[in-house]
């Protein structure tokens, strides 16, 4: 596979998400607003890239044994240290992510890549891979957040957009359903409908 | 709070997947037929009932602020929380690898069953966040912490169960092609977390 494609397929014929169907667990919770969603994107794609990049680095020295407890210090290591750096310089995004950086070490993409790929290919392409998955995931992750902080606050980045335009003045409503829960996932599943319609070969028999 | 009451919010309002989306991958990997998602439920709510309270006690005797003060007086201002998600992942992975090793030895017809689930429990969200949220809400003593870990299992076991079986009816009817599989899946999980919404501001 050239490097090119490790970028560009996760993009949409092996997005993460939508395709390989991982890392669904915390994409869905962080996405009622757009900041909490970029930031989340932000650290996955540093952890998945960094722990792709080391696990590829010891891969020849890993015991298969005990592979999956390596690749978990690893991930963790680094989400504590994505975890304090967000507490030092963001803390209002730290809380309102609360648990959820935490469960990056659970992410299944993290894991997912680890197990697929960084054991057994070398660290360019594993970064690159790394990269490409995490990007992949951002761009379903910003989608959500974009439309359901738009729809559901009528802000964007705590922008008051609606306000501006005056829409509330010709009667529009905020659509309070777009910032509860269930709706995050009825917009994945519309967005995967939407991309499984363009794309013929990913339909499930 | 009392147990009744943790036991109950933890099932319905704040279930781990219709709530918060959590062991969401797999739930949808694994949810195709009532009898393996059952099992995956069990060793689920198992595990998260062993790791709890484990992690409470972590918790309250060497991670949070100042837990150290048992130990000597001057250890008092240490801060030891930075490391908790190490030490709860540790944690968990080394109990399921235990209960792995337990319930192959004493009965192997359970761990027929289990098998391949086992060793992915350790990375699912819902008993990571068990932990976490464990630390996160404060709970007063090792029953309460215990109590929620049951609550929660016990959600999630329904979740995934209710989905399953929904799926095994899905199979006779006529949904968009492209909407088969996963999106279908996702959307309902979304109605039924409207459903499960209702029970919100619920008390006993």
């Amino acid at each position: 596979m050239k490097n090119i494609d490790l970028i560009k397929l996760p993009f949409n014929k092996q997005n993460p998400i939508t395709v390989q169907v991982l890392g669904v667990c915390s994409c869905l919770a962080v996405t009622a607003q757009l900041k909490p969603a970029v930031v989340m994107s932000l650290s996955v794609i540093v952890v998945v890239m960094l722990s792709n990049l080391i696990v590829s680095l010891l891969r020849n020295t890993i015991p298969p044994r005990i592979r999956i407890i390596v690749q978990l210090v690893v991930v963790s290591t680094l989400v504590v240290l994505v975890d304090q750096v967000l507490k030092a310089f963001m803390y209002d995004v730290s809380k309102q992510l609360s648990v959820f950086v935490g469960l990056i070490i659970t992410n299944c993409i993290v894991m997912g890549r680890l197990e697929a790929f960084a054991m057994v290919q070398k660290p360019w392409p594993s970064l690159l891979d790394g990269l490409g998955n995490g990007l992949g995931y951002s761009v379903i992750l910003i989608a959500l957040g974009f439309l359901r902080e738009l729809f559901g606050s009528g802000t964007l980045w705590g922008y008051p957009v609606a306000e501006k335009l005056g829409l509330y003045s010709l009667g529009y409503e905020n659509n309070g359903l777009m910032i509860m829960p269930p709706m995050a996932l009825i917009l994945t599943g519309l967005i995967i409908w939407w991309q499984r319609a363009k794309n013929k070969d990913l339909i499930e028999q | 709070m009392d147990y009744v009451n943790i036991f109950i919010k933890s099932i319905f309002v704040d279930n781990m997947i219709f709530a918060f989306f959590l062991g969401m991958c797999s739930y949808l990997a694994v949810s195709k037929t009532v009898k393996t998602s059952a099992g995956l439920g069990i060793a689920v709510l198992f595990v998260l009932i062993i790791t709890v309270p484990i992690n409470y006690l972590l918790n309250k005797y060497f991670l949070a602020d100042g837990a150290l003060a048992w130990l000597s007086p001057s250890l008092a201002n240490v801060d030891l929380s930075f490391l908790s998600l190490i030490m709860f992942i540790a944690v968990i992975a080394a109990i399921v690898q235990m209960v792995e090793m337990i319930v192959e030895k004493f009965s192997p017809a359970l761990y027929n069953s289990l098998g391949i689930f086992l060793p992915l429990i350790a990375v699912n969200c819902a008993v990571m966040s068990g932990s976490l949220f464990m630390q996160e809400r404060g709970y007063q003593n090792i029953g309460e912490a215990t109590v929620f870990a049951l609550g929660s299992g016990v959600g999630w076991f329904i979740a995934i169960v209710a989905i399953a079986a929904i799926r095994e009816k899905l199979r006779y009817s006529h949904i968009p092609p492209a909407l088969r599989g996963v999106g279908i899946t996702f959307i309902i999980t979304g109605l039924m977390g409207l459903a499960f919404m209702s029970f919100m501001g619920f008390k006993l």
